[in-house]
């Protein structure tokens, strides 16, 4: 296979002017990573930053109401509320021992700026985050959480003023100041090596599930493992280790948009074609003469009209299966788990969890393993304004 | 030869620099856009870049960014692009090219658009988003239609990568003058002077500078180490202001 690909998907679509810092990070990977300065210091800020490892907690109300065993992969513990923070921390650490200054961020719901925020602030380093003007509306707490931090935050006008086009300015700002800083990529998606790098640092989620997953079900393992998919950071790092198991069934969960055949929507593996955007060969969301089209989601961390090419690959080879869930269905599931379980998911999340519950009948019986990548508490505004 | 190298060379071999000024396709205006052409081709262009509009322009500046999503929303596409050179073929003195994203040239089909720039005249290519190590197979669907993809290099390029890219080059070797986006610079890096030193102890075929240029004054500097001048944004916004490109190609001649 052709470096930094996935059978056809991924590779380096970059401008000549960004691959000396792709190069230095690919680099510093195979360097700095398996060293055991990174590794301890890695391993103990997960323990005792993060809060790793992060629970795996059954449901037992909504187990009976669904008739299926639902079990969840707590993400939304971790300090900063969401998955982004394995990534960020991991990335941060391997910036820092490469001398670089600046932590540069883009990010959709803000989960992944706050992310980045804590790691910069954690290891003594500037940070700048590229927020889409319409996502520093609709998640303003993460736009304040980050600020009190010391971040940074540039809201974008361009474009469709979300996740893709922070993309863009920060992509557009590496070029510039690619000597002092590194780009924090945020999703298992972009240029090689970010696809595998942030794959690295988010395999600890299935890792942990797997383990604990084994412990409390007599050594089985669960039928179906589902997770949200965005880019793609936190289902690759769901699946990574459950890949090799055949008897278990392995779902991504893409946004929907409100559902309406031709409707806007954040499910470029379901609906888009192969293409080529943020630096990587992947399935898009475009229009026949390539343009790239407005994505939606009612979920802002879901709203790229893109997907990591490892997705494109799994989904290609029928390893993994990708359905859609729509705009209420995810709030149906936001409000179901919150008034069943006590847990408010992040909207993103809801989306995993709508899955359990639209294909229960489906899943009679059957162990049902989701991640839940974040929590809610950012969401509450957008809810609030739709009921 | 490419045309577009024996047009630099023509300009050379008469003690100039020659010009590439860029302009997205269909700007200001659908209608206006080929008579900046044929303004653009009197007043002395060696090559002319036309833009192909794309949704993220990534390397681009907020000037070519702006310019580029108006023509987009006007409607325009490559079926377009070809269509208006094809009905202009060998109407132009300039040698012409294409630049813009992979994902338009990619949706469009390779081959096919191999055979329609052949067919509109256009001799090269530069795709902004393809670095050598993914180049090979636009290089080889280009090559029978005889489009050369121009290779563009900066001042973090090293030799080894100024190698890579010179192997097999065709026409002319773009330099980009800034670690940044296209757009008007009031100075450029004087470290340019170096990394143009090493690019021509590399490339045999001429070396054109690019990005942040808007004045003839700016480029003495750099007297003998490159061949050819680009401008794109500083164009597009002496345009968008209400003057022509005639006025604008004055000073250069
Ligand atoms: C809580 C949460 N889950 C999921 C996502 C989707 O991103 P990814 O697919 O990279 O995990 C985001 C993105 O912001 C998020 O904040």
């Amino acid at each position: 296979m052709k470096k930094g690909y996935f059978g056809d998907f991924g590779g380096q679509f970059i401008p000549e002017l960004l691959m000396p810092p792709l190069l230095e990070l690919e680099q510093a990977m195979q360097a700095i990573l398996p060293s055991e300065a990174f590794q301890s210091r890695f391993t103990a800020m997960l323990k005792e930053n993060v809060g790793r490892p992060s629970a795996i907690t059954h449901c037992p109300n909504l187990s009976r109401d669904l008739g299926l065993d639902l079990w969840l992969k707590r993400e939304d513990l971790n300090h900063s509320g969401a998955h982004k923070i394995n990534n960020t921390l991991g990335q941060g650490l391997l910036a820092k021992m490469m001398g670089k200054t600046t932590l540069l961020a883009e990010t959709g719901a803000g989960m992944h700026g706050v992310a980045t925020a804590v790691a910069a602030a954690m290891l003594d380093m500037k940070c700048l985050v590229y927020m889409g003007a319409t996502d520093v509306v609709r998640q303003a707490p993460n736009v304040n959480r980050m600020r009190l931090m010391g971040a940074e935050v540039v809201a974008v006008e361009s474009g469709t003023k979300t996740l893709k086009d922070a993309i863009n300015e920060a992509l557009r700002r590496w070029l510039s100041d690619q000597e002092t800083t590194h780009y924090c990529f945020g999703t298992a998606a972009g240029p090689h090596p970010f696809p595998t790098l942030v794959r690295e640092f988010q395999q600890v989620i299935s890792r942990e599930a797997r383990q604990q997953f084994l412990e409390r079900n007599n050594n089985r393992l669960p039928d179906v493992v589902v997770a949200c998919v965005g880019g793609g950071s936190n289902a690759i790092g769901m699946f990574h280790h459950f890949v090799p198991d055949p008897s278990v069934s392995i779902v991504g969960v893409e946004a929907a948009g409100t559902g309406e055949p031709g409707c806007d929507n954040s499910a470029p593996l379901n609906l888009g074609t192969d293409g080529i955007l943020h630096g990587m060969k992947t399935k898009l969301l475009q229009s026949p003469q390539g343009q790239i089209l407005p994505s939606h989601s009612i979920a802002p961390g879901l709203d790229y009209p893109g997907v990591g090419p490892e997705h494109a690959h799994l989904h290609a080879t029928g390893r993994a299966t990708y359905v859609t869930i729509n705009d209420a269905q995810a709030i149906n599931a936001f409000m179901t788990l919150s008034r069943r379980e006590g847990i408010i998911p992040a909207l993103e999340s809801s989306h995993a969890v709508a899955y359990a519950i639209e294909h229960c009948a489906q899943l009679k019986g059957k162990s049902v393993l989701v991640c839940l990548s974040g929590r809610g508490d950012k969401d509450m505004a957008i809810v609030d304004s739709i009921l | 030869m490419n045309p577009m190298q024996s047009k630099i060379e023509a300009a050379m071999a008469k003690g100039k620099v020659a010009l590439i000024p860029f302009l997205p396709a269909g700007f200001p205006s659908r209608d206006q856009f080929w008579k900046e052409l044929e303004q653009l081709d009197a007043a002395g262009a060696a090559v002319i870049e036309i833009g192909m509009p794309f949704s993220d322009p990534v390397a681009d500046g907020p000037v070519v960014e702006k310019a580029s999503l108006k023509c987009l929303e006007d409607g325009i596409d490559l079926a377009w692009i070809f269509e208006g050179l094809k009905a202009r073929k060998g109407s132009f003195n300039a040698a012409l090219l294409l630049m813009g994203y992979l994902n338009p040239v990619y949706q469009y089909g390779l081959d096919a658009f191999g055979a329609d720039c052949a067919a509109a005249g256009v001799s090269g290519l530069i795709i902004a988003d393809l670095p050598h190590e993914e180049s090979g197979f636009v290089k080889q669907a280009m090559a029978p239609h005889n489009v050369a993809l121009v290779p563009l290099i900066g001042l973090n390029t090293s030799l080894d990568r100024m190698r890579l890219y010179a192997e097999d080059a065709q026409g002319f070797c773009y330099f980009v003058s800034v670690l940044g986006t296209t757009g008007q610079r009031e100075s450029l890096p004087e470290r340019i002077r170096e990394k143009l030193a090493e690019a021509r102890s590399i490339f045999t075929i001429p070396i054109a500078l690019g990005f942040g240029i808007k004045h003839p004054d700016q480029l003495a500097s750099f007297a003998g180490l490159m061949d050819a001048a680009v401008f794109g944004s500083a164009l597009i916004t002496h345009i968008a202001t209400g003057h022509t490109s005639t006025q604008f190609m004055e000073p250069w001649q």
